[in-house]
């Protein structure tokens, strides 16, 4: 059995002169939840459609679980939830979910745990056009996990939901991650990736920036500096940290050095007659890099 | 939803899905949508509709001219007396098409432009299209679905003609002489065909604009004005009727004409029969058109991007 779940190889589609998704190469393996991240517009719907085989690639290729994207082999293993959650309006929630079990040639119970699973036992009877944004999202959900899919491609699970059903909704990833299940997940919220996906891939305007583990693109922790006067302490920290690995932001100087450095930082700004407000270790949030990056890419375009 | 009820986990190991064939994915995809389709409010209120409109040209209007001795509502001229015929048993093959060609046509038209069309607005296809089976079999499943719902419309409609006649043959102390099978069967085919053939438009039109509201509105002008117009412009312009002769509804008309929809003495009595070919002609040329709007939908539908 393969270890590798989903692999794309410069996925590329292109809109007349738009360029929706840009050489993507990305890889998503067993067991893991891979978080999609990016700006709305970014790119992560058309590159999941691709994915599904909903949409052609104008290039490049994506293999899921050892098949083109479309094809039985892949669609009948893989459960998703793609950019909203699209029933039939007049029929039930249960019912939308018995029309798709028959799509999968599976019985009515399973219906009715995919319902259990997402708390709509309930309101299965209701007609979906009732339903509000959140319970139509779960349904999706619940459409999804229907079949025990290999892989679980969620493309903004949480939009609609309120504080309560997004803590839900995550816990419900996390417990299925917890039972070895892939989840691709999307999202523009950081936070949320950062909480509960295992490694990330960063798109922004068609083009993956970066793809790693959470920790690795959060980098190693900083140390922060407060410390009069300032030029002294820039000086010291420079000289203890190297040119580059120091930075001044609003909060202090920032330093790309190790935690067990910081007596030594210490030691050199006392010598130099330096006041020292504060020394701790910062770990910078997905957010803050992901600024970063997207801050770069936009000076480079 | 505030509790945290959510739970990946499931009661026990439910069941996987499988990989399947095409010709499984087919037929579980028929079973879909037909589930869906069958609870679906506006197949009712259609096939609802052509069968009141049928009762009621067929059989009630002519029925009331005969009883109250007044001429017959598209038959004016024609004695009450002769009216009779008409609406026993007997005559059901050839009253059978009648108002298939043009209004039950653009019943189903609409039909089959809701069960394809409306998905794209829903965002239905994009889920049906993920759950398993390759995209003709899913498509196919719609194809079928709709095809099996125009059979039980037609056999509906059986039902009712011979229903109405048996009532109307006892009311009128008549003996009743049921038709001849032959003949039925092939009234039956017909009708068959003629509803495939404008259900299989109206799902092509549905793929084609991803939006049933234009779809509807197109398939029922085109049925209902625009090719009665041209047929108006083929008679003064000959050349036009080259290609009038061979249109959907002048096939459609043609076959009904064939099966002796128009009753005997007016062919054209009843609108969008017609009698401009002959039965070999029109019958295949029907065929034909069901068979290349059906294939033009699923290729389509096979190579679109679906968003």
């Amino acid at each position: 059995m393969t270890n590798t779940i989903v692999v794309t190889d410069r996925l590329t589609k292109r809109y007349g002169d738009r360029l929706a998704v840009s050489d993507v190469s990305l890889t998503v393996r067993r067991g893991e939840v891979y978080g999609f991240l990016g700006p709305n517009g970014a790119g992560k719907t058309t590159t999941l459609r691709m994915l599904l085989g909903l949409v052609r690639p104008t290039s490049g290729t994506a293999t899921i679980l050892g098949h083109a994207p479309g094809e039985s082999g892949a669609t009948a293993r893989v459960g998703a939830l793609v950019e909203g959650p699209g029933f039939y309006p007049y029929l039930s929630g249960r019912d939308n979910l018995r029309v798709m079990a028959r799509y999968q040639r599976i019985s009515d119970r399973a219906v009715e745990d995919a319902l259990t699973r997402v708390d709509l036992s309930e309101r299965g009877g209701d007609a979906f056009k009732s339903y509000s944004l959140g319970m139509k999202q779960r349904l999706g959900v619940a459409s999804a996990l229907l079949g025990e899919p290999d892989l679980l491609v969620l493309d903004e699970p949480t939009n609609g939901l309120d504080p309560g059903g997004m803590a839900d909704m995550r816990k419900l990833v996390v417990d299925l991650a917890e039972q070895g299940q892939t989840v691709l997940l999307s999202s523009h919220l950081l936070a949320e990736v950062q909480e509960i996906c295992d490694r990330v891939g960063v798109i922004a305007h068609g083009r993956l920036l970066a793809e790693s583990t959470v920790a690795e693109l959060r980098g190693a922790s900083t140390l922060l500096v407060r410390a009069e006067p300032l030029e002294l302490a820039l000086a010291v920290s420079m000289r203890v940290a190297g040119d580059d690995a120091v930075q001044l932001t609003d909060t202090g100087v920032r330093l790309e050095l190790p935690e067990d450095r910081a007596p030594e930082l210490a030691r050199a700004l006392v010598e130099a007659g330096a006041d020292i407000r504060e020394i701790r270790t910062a770990e910078r949030s997905l957010e803050d890099v992901f600024f970063e990056m997207t801050t770069d890419q936009e000076e480079n375009r | 939803m505030s509790t945290a009820t959510m739970t990946g986990r499931p009661a026990a190991r439910s069941e996987t899905r499988a990989v399947p064939t095409a010709l499984g994915g087919l037929v579980s995809s028929t079973r879909a949508e037909l589930l869906r389709l069958r609870k679906w409010p506006a197949v009712w209120v259609l096939a609802t509709v052509w069968l009141l409109l049928n009762l009621t040209f067929a059989y009630i209007f002519n029925y009331v001219a005969y009883a109250t001795g007044s001429s017959g509502f598209s038959n004016e001229g024609v004695a009450p007396e002769s009216l009779l015929p008409e609406l026993l048993p007997a005559a059901i093959p050839s009253v059978f098409t009648g108002g298939m060609p043009m209004f039950g046509g653009a019943i189903m038209f609409i039909l089959g432009a809701l069960a394809a069309g409306s998905g794209f607005g829903w965002g239905s296809w994009k889920t049906v299209l993920t759950q398993g089976p390759g995209r003709l079999s899913a498509f196919g499943g719609t194809l079928a679905a709709v095809g099996l719902a125009v059979v039980g419309v037609v056999a509906a409609t059986l039902v009712l003609d011979v229903a109405a006649s048996t009532l109307i043959a006892v009311f009128e102390g008549q003996s009743i002489a049921w038709p001849e099978f032959g003949a039925l069967a092939e009234a039956v085919g017909g009708g068959l065909l003629i509803f495939g053939m404008w259900a299989a438009a109206g799902v092509l039109v549905g793929v084609l604009t991803r939006s049933p509201a234009l779809a509807v509105g197109l398939g029922l002008v085109w049925s209902l004005v625009i090719e009665n117009l041209l047929r108006g412009v083929g008679n003064l312009l000959s050349g036009v009727e080259y290609v009038t002769n061979v249109l959907p509804g002048t096939a459609a008309g043609s076959l009904a004409g064939a099966l002796g929809a128009g009753g005997a003495g007016e062919p054209d009595g009843a609108p969008g029969v017609l009698t401009v070919l002959d039965a070999g002609p029109a019958t295949l040329l029907v065929a034909v058109y069901l068979v290349v709007f059906s294939a033009a939908a699923a290729l389509l539908m096979r190579h679109r991007d679906v968003v």
